[in-house]
């Protein structure tokens, strides 16, 4: 019982933490813009292709460096000559920018890397286990994982509340007018908070890759649950995307660890039922069958009981 | 330093400003009078680009009509608005801090000289600037916009709900940085401290300069003031 603990304890870390790579450039760009990136995880995805091809040809590593600046230069030239310009038009012709890039990057990958999931490897270096505990092992590649959103939260945690660069950012996300006339060139900020969050997103896709596989509808299994992240932790709020991250990484993780199902509540209730009834399945659900459904039916809960999410501030 | 020359201004359909004109010089304190509603406010926002300008804007001998509000900061124009705005979760050192072009200060001003200028706000230096009061917040934006080193600023309705010692504290402010070679442009409702503390006055009314003379001669203009600026 105790191992399963553990090892869903440290599963649910990764995945709460490579979600909060994701949530965190989606919330930091929604409180500047005022709009969801629906193309976010797409950039994700296109992190995850740069990354397989650059490693064909140059190895792991070198995708791991320059996947990320490239999906990261493409997110900055996304905001400053679409979003900007598309900006004018309001709040709706942004949300219209984003959702069709979305399906532009989805199909530009199936044209140029096709339907099939690509055989993106995790690197031979961390190709062992790091350490074994109650005879289970732990990859080296997941604490690998571990290591690099716990890296990446740590600095944007420095960069935005102790750096200059991160108070100008502070401030033009509420006062962008006054912050211009101090003399900051807040459009450029914009625009490279726009490309760091999408790097953030394309090295999510560059680490999750090899263990998430790499597949053209990567970013639709995500990218669902990150809007859930960002909701959940408050729309805007940079720790309540950390908190909802951890949350729904934890909770998944658990629930998937966890031999629990209706037939045991039922049988504490004392009520059973024949294999035939028509409602058998219902009957005999567990909760790893449910896992993939408990963020949705989490975001019902909040948004039933504390609809600005767990840190956000209700707009005044 | 500057030079405003039909000066048009619109919200919406609404024609806000109609051919201002007015200069400042090198080192002057120059007031901006008027009653509410007359488009000083406007006239200060259209010369820093907040509004769309429509006419002749010569800062330093440059054309600033049209130029970005950080381009126009850049070139030595500073602006303390109307409403303070100063960063509420932000600390008054990090506001400070906010004011600096660069990442070291340059030039006039430094943050120790402000805190010896101002103890409160040395005292409150980790203190949230939302938590400040009204006054302190005035000062705090004022130090704020010194830090960029402008070589004028203008400055909206400082005085706006501050006590009768904090506007004291406020003038001898305004009169140190002039003496230490920055223009000034004061936006205000108060004749008191537009007397006390102005080279040149100019009055507004109905989106045009009505009158323009010196502390001394508005004094005497008793038509001016009961036309354009008694309530």
């Amino acid at each position: 019982m105790l191992e399963v603990f553990i090892f869903a304890t440290l599963n649910g870390l990764v995945t709460g933490f490579l979600l909060f790579m994701l949530a965190s450039g989606l919330t930091l760009i929604f409180s500047m813009m005022g709009v969801l990136n629906f193309a976010h995880a797409s950039f994700y995805m296109l992190g995850a292709y740069f990354a397989y091809s650059l490693s064909l040809y140059f190895g792991f590593w070198t995708g791991l460096i320059f996947a990320p600046l490239i999906v990261g230069t493409l997110g900055a030239l996304v905001e400053r000559y679409g979003l900007r310009k598309v900006h004018a038009s309001g709040h709706v012709a942004e949300l219209v920018f984003t959702f069709g890039l979305a399906f532009l990057i989805e199909e530009s990958i199936q044209f140029f890397w096709g339907r099939d999931t690509k055989n993106y490897q995790t690197p031979d270096l961390l190709d062992f286990p790091l350490f074994t505990l109650f005879g289970q092992e732990f990859s080296a590649y997941r604490g690998f994982m571990m290591a690099i959103s716990i890296g990446i939260f740590i600095a944007l945690y420095y960069v935005l509340t102790k750096s200059r660069v991160g108070i100008i950012i502070q401030a033009a996300i509420t006062h962008p007018q006054t912050v211009s006339n101090l003399g900051h060139n807040v459009p450029l900020i914009f625009m490279g908070v726009f490309g760091v969050g999408t790097a953030l997103a394309g090295l999510a896709g560059v680490i999750a890759g090899p263990v998430l596989t790499t597949f053209p509808g990567m970013a639709t299994v995500l990218g669902s649950i990150v809007f859930v992240i960002v909701i959940i932790g408050g729309l805007g709020s940079l720790a309540g995307a950390f908190i909802a991250s951890l949350l729904i990484g934890l909770l998944q993780s658990y629930a998937i660890a966890s031999d629990v199902g209706m037939p045991d509540l039922l049988s504490l209730l004392g009520i059973s039922f024949d294999r035939g009834h028509p409602l058998n399945d219902l009957w005999t659900m567990n909760l790893p069958q449910i896992a993939p459904v408990l963020p949705y039916l989490l975001l019902v809960l909040v948004l039933i009981f504390r609809p600005t999410g767990l840190l956000g501030k209700r707009e005044e | 330093m500057l030079k405003v020359s039909d000066l048009h201004a619109f919200y919406g359909k609404s024609h806000i400003l109609q051919g201002v004109n007015f200069n400042v010089a090198e080192g002057e304190i120059v007031s901006l009078l008027g009653r509410n509603g007359v488009g000083r406010s406007t006239t200060v926002k259209t010369i820093m680009g907040e509004v769309e300008p429509h006419g002749s804007i010569q800062f330093k001998g440059n054309e600033i009509a049209g130029k970005k509000s950080f381009e126009i900061a850049h070139l030595g124009l500073g602006y303390v608005p109307e409403n303070r705005d100063i960063f509420p979760t932000l600390t008054v050192r990090q506001n400070l801090t906010l004011g600096m072009k660069t990442n070291t200060p340059q030039g006039r001003w430094n943050i120790d000289e402000m805190f010896s200028m101002f103890p409160n706000l040395a005292e409150r230096a980790d203190v949230q600037g939302g938590a400040l009061s009204g006054g302190e917040q005035q000062m705090l934006c004022m130090c704020r916009t010194l830090m960029g080193d402008p070589d004028m600023i203008m400055i909206d309705e400082p005085t706006e709900g501050l006590a009768p010692k904090i506007v004291e504290q406020l003038a001898n402010l305004l009169q140190e940085i002039a003496n230490r070679g920055v223009s000034i442009l004061l936006v205000e409702q108060k004749l008191s401290i537009a007397l006390k503390i102005s080279n040149r006055l100019y009055v507004m009314g109905h989106g045009k300069i009505v009158y323009e003379g010196t502390p001394e001669s508005l004094l005497q203009a008793d038509d001016v003031k009961a036309e354009w600026l008694e309530v």
